[in-house]
């Protein structure tokens, strides 16, 4: 497909369509749930146990937080895709997540009553060594194939995994572990999400550096000569990557495949250039999530299928089938 | 101009350039040449900072090359290495708009879309502007890298083997396009080629390199002579020339020594 058939007025419908879309799943998620919301209510605010409060405390907390999650994973996985350029890295293959859990867990092991910025700011550090030295280990090995280096990375997670879950088994922590490496928005409630607005803003922040990540995924070479100082790039884009990864990891728990899958399929249908991307990036990471989330609480209703479940297995097929298609265009 | 003072860079034990001193004058094509592994694109790449020497300093008119902010050395001089390959799906037009960086950062002005079209009308490139570069053939994906160069504008620009890849009429094409920008706009080109008659054809100066040290530096007439290819390849090459050029012939030339004795029993 021609880049030019998705730009100006094209560009716009597709997007304001996305956008109300995502509106209206949004709405599906507030509503949808074992309380079922009284309207009545909720326009009289009364606040004896009923809709207004479930809608405050419970509801749009937890689709706010679908929404930042699923927007700023998904950005989180374009940026490491373009600073490894290899279209099949994301934080969950690359050690980020496992590497920041390691972090919350030492933390939480030398100081148990450690505030939640605390466990953040180690989180953030803990990942952002481990996925600079998944980086490294990335320049030192010749690489045959783009598959090697999710495989490298998936090995380096499951080292630094099974660190924390030795450490954890031996210290009972292996519920809290459970709960870093598996999302589950069903203990979102208001009070306990609002940090993910910091991921938010994150996520807006490496907007304005998008063209230095576009650049950076065209190589070293490319970098210096238009520059710019692709080490600093390097580690803004770590930065950015592990301290998103850490405050999601603290509040609601890591998404599989999410940051693998949705630039994937943006980037198969758009293109790489990061500026034009990211909103679209942004916008689907947040639909996708918000329809297994959906789905997730629908399929077995009053039961609840754990999300991680859902987009593990949406985004299983969906990752096998973008690399069957690469697959066929590399050979 | 782009002063070499006494460049020396190792691989372990051994110099690939080798405390090397030369100038290179402003305006012109500059050719570098050699047999392979002489240091011509090491040398290039010292001159455009992507490689740290080990010893000696580079200056481009009096900026320490590794001294100088990058990205005022990105307005000064651009380079453009041999394999582009990258995994990124760019369009040729986003790609070409990336030469304009070290001016706008990402927010291209009006100005700067000029310098884009140009570009991308020099190198012919106007029916495959919207396209993937994935799509495009090596040749043509190397026309688009040239372009992204051309755009960014700069007083020198370093090529390293820019016609790999592409046919003759393309090949021919590059040769005058940059011919052309350095006769209107006065630019300085430095570029390493493997054929020597493009090298003869196309250049005001050659520099030609063998075993990490400069061997000649000189015009075209003294340098395609059949003693200097000999010194430098170990080729017997015969000089014509035609239209008033140098053009070298050795398509069945004699080769001498240090491939024949290392290479026994082939004839």
């Amino acid at each position: 497909m021609s880049a030019r058939a998705l730009s100006s007025p094209a560009h716009t419908r597709w997007m304001v369509t996305l956008i109300l879309l995502t509106c209206l799943l949004a709405l599906a998620s507030v509503m949808i749930g074992v309380y079922s919301l009284n309207w009545h209510d909720i326009r009289t605010q009364s606040d004896e146990f009923d809709s207004w409060m479930v809608l405050v405390v419970s509801r749009v907390p937890r689709t706010m937080a679908i929404i930042l999650i699923g927007a700023s994973t998904s950005i989180t996985g374009m940026i490491m895709q373009m600073l490894s350029r290899n279209k099949f890295v994301s934080p969950g293959t690359s050690g980020t997540v496992e590497s920041a859990s390691l972090g919350i867990l030492i933390v939480t092991l030398l100081y148990p009553a450690a505030p939640i910025g605390l466990k953040i700011l180690f989180a953030t550090m803990a990942g952002m060594i481990g996925t600079a030295f998944f980086l490294f280990i990335l320049r030192q090995i010749p690489m045959k194939s783009p598959l090697m280096v999710p495989l490298i990375g998936i090995m380096l997670g499951g080292v630094i995994g099974s660190i924390t879950s030795f450490y954890a088994y031996r210290y009972e922590l292996l519920q809290s572990l459970n709960a870093w490496t598996n999302g589950d928005f069903s203990r979102v409630l208001k009070g306990r999400y609002e940090l993910l607005y910091l991921s938010g803003l994150l996520t807006a922040i490496s907007w304005f550096a998008a063209d230095r990540f576009t650049v950076a995924g065209l190589g070293e070479s490319f970098t210096t000569n238009l520059g710019l100082n692709y080490g600093r790039v390097m580690a803004f884009g770590l930065a950015i990557v592990a301290a998103v990864t850490a405050v999601n990891v603290v509040t609601v728990g890591a998404i599989p495949f999410l940051g693998l899958v949705v630039p994937n399929v943006v980037s198969a249908v758009m293109g790489d250039n990061v500026r034009r991307t990211a909103p679209w990036v942004a916008i689907f990471g947040a639909m996708f999530l918000l329809a297994c989330d959906i789905a997730g609480r629908t399929l077995r209703y009053p039961y609840e299928i754990p999300i991680s479940v859902v987009v593990g297995v949406v985004g299983s097929v969906m990752f096998l089938v973008i690399l069957l298609r690469r697959g066929e265009r590399v050979a | 101009m782009i002063e070499i003072q006494d460049v020396t860079k190792r691989y372990g034990e051994n110099a690939v350039v080798d405390n090397v001193s030369a100038s290179i004058r402003k305006g012109g094509i500059t050719s570098l040449i050699g047999p392979n592994g002489a240091g011509k694109s090491t040398l290039l790449g010292m001159m455009s900072r992507l490689l740290k020497m080990d010893e000696g300093v580079i200056t481009v008119d009096g900026l320490d090359v590794n001294q100088t902010p990058g990205d005022q050395m990105a307005r000064k001089l651009a380079i453009l290495r041999q394999q582009n390959h990258f995994e990124a799906r760019l369009t040729v037009e986003d790609l070409v708009t990336f030469g304009r960086f070290p001016y706008c950062k990402g927010r291209p002005t009006i100005e700067d879309k000029k310098f884009v079209d140009r570009a991308i009308e020099y190198m012919e490139l106007g029916d495959l502007r919207y396209r993937f570069l994935h799509e495009l053939s090596g040749g043509q994906q190397q026309r688009a890298f040239v372009s992204m160069v051309l755009a960014q504008d700069t007083e020198y620009l370093l090529l390293d083997e820019p016609l790999n890849n592409l046919d003759m009429r393309h090949s021919i094409a590059m040769m005058q396009q940059l011919r052309h920008i350095v006769n209107d706009f006065n630019k300085t080109v430095i570029i390493v080629l493997h054929d020597i008659n493009f090298a003869s054809w196309y250049s005001d100066d050659i520099l030609a390199m063998r075993d990490g040290k400069v061997v000649y530096h000189a015009g075209p007439d003294v340098v395609i002579t059949p003693q200097a290819l000999l010194d430098l390849y170990d080729v017997e090459v015969t000089v014509e020339t035609i239209q008033g050029k140098s053009v070298g012939v050795y398509y069945g030339a004699m080769t001498v020594a240090t491939q024949r004795s290392t290479q026994p029993g082939n004839d």
